[in-house]
């Protein structure tokens, strides 16, 4: 039932609260994050028995906390633009590689192309992430990588 | 590293608990007379009750049982409590709870079902249970099932002895087992 290597939810939040906690007081301040440390977690939750594996969850988590403060602010300012960065593992080259290619992409566009490219988590997982699912995930993921293309193509 | 606020912190496990997105529920109970328990429900009834929680080892195998998502959520637990409590002071002879087994084996959950049926403050055999779950000669067999009991003191496997009438052996350990027996007045 569980799969290998996801480890209980319990552990995963207690190894993670902290950081999130962090992140959201940084990026929301201090009252709102409170209500977004909750969000984040209950989306955490809901997509962890989908999870395949336990790698990566740090980044994942991280990534979920952004997008629920970039969310709580389109709530209130729908035309606002916020960078989504997915968090986490700075150490990890594949990341720091995409990590100027993908500085421009919108938001959803270059969190879904940075899990699935430098984190390769699969995209279900990016879905829950991003508070969509899978094919909005794939979609996003697919779109930043054409982006990227025609950027290329024109430099 | 930000410490996390009690508040914020029970808030969110009060928040999942009410999600209704775990796997399992759970607690550790500190305090009570046969020392720390650990108790679990799922969203069909309790799914654990364990001696001497060590929560790493405990927490991966819920994990394995009914999955991953496994959050300490004390509320949750709020029923359980007040039962084990009164059990505890001699207010409770039954406990008025559902029970998940979907983990347990075919024949456990069978020999299970029988021990059920043992009342509190008597005690029966395990030669007697393998005769009514048609086993007869299967008493070793049932020593196994009581030794895995995932829901001790619930399910009475503290009721069974041997034929000569001695405790033989337990699961969280023969003091244990013999405490319970005294608080039913099962043994002098």
């Amino acid at each position: 039932m569980a799969r290998a290597g996801v480890p209980p939810f319990e552990r995963f939040y207690e190894s993670h609260k902290g950081e999130v906690l962090a992140l959201l007081r940084r990026r929301a301040g201090r009252d709102r994050a409170d209500d977004l440390f909750q969000e984040t977690f209950l989306r955490a939750l809901r997509a962890y028995g989908r999870l395949e594996h336990g790698e990566h969850l740090r980044a994942w988590v991280l990534t979920i906390a952004t997008n629920t403060v970039v969310d709580a602010a389109r709530r209130e300012r729908p035309t606002a633009q916020l960078a989504v960065e997915p968090a986490g593992e700075d150490e990890r080259p594949a990341v720091e590689e995409l990590a100027p290619l993908t500085d421009r992409l919108p938001p959803k566009e270059r969190a879904a192309v940075v899990l699935r490219y430098g984190y390769d988590l699969d995209y279900d997982t990016i879905g829950a992430a991003l508070g969509s699912n899978e094919e909005a995930a794939r979609q996003a993921a697919s779109a930043g990588v054409r982006r990227l293309r025609k950027e290329k193509e024109q430099r | 590293m930000t410490g996390v606020p009690t508040v914020l912190d029970d808030r969110f496990r009060a928040a999942a608990a009410a999600s209704g997105e775990l796997d399992v529920a759970y607690d550790v109970l500190d305090d009570t007379p046969v020392g720390p328990l650990l108790v679990g429900v799922s969203e069909r009834g309790l799914c654990r009750v364990g001696f001497d929680p060590e929560p790493e080892a405990e927490l991966e195998r819920l994990a394995r049982n009914f999955g991953p998502r496994i959050l300490r959520t004390p509320k949750a637990l709020d029923r359980v409590r007040r039962e084990l409590d009164e059990y505890f002071a001699g207010r409770r002879r039954d406990f008025d709870l559902e029970v998940d087994l979907r983990a347990t084996p075919e024949f456990h959950r069978r020999v299970l079902e029988e021990l059920s049926r043992v009342e509190y403050g008597h005690t029966t055999t395990y030669g007697t249970l393998a005769a009514q779950v048609g086993a007869p000669r299967a008493a070793r067999a049932v020593g196994t099932v009581m030794n895995r009991n995932p829901l001790p003191i619930v399910l009475p496997c503290h009721r069974v002895v041997g034929a000569n009438g001695s405790l033989t052996g337990y699961g969280g350990g023969l003091d244990r087992k013999e405490w319970l027996l005294r608080l039913e007045g099962a043994l002098l």
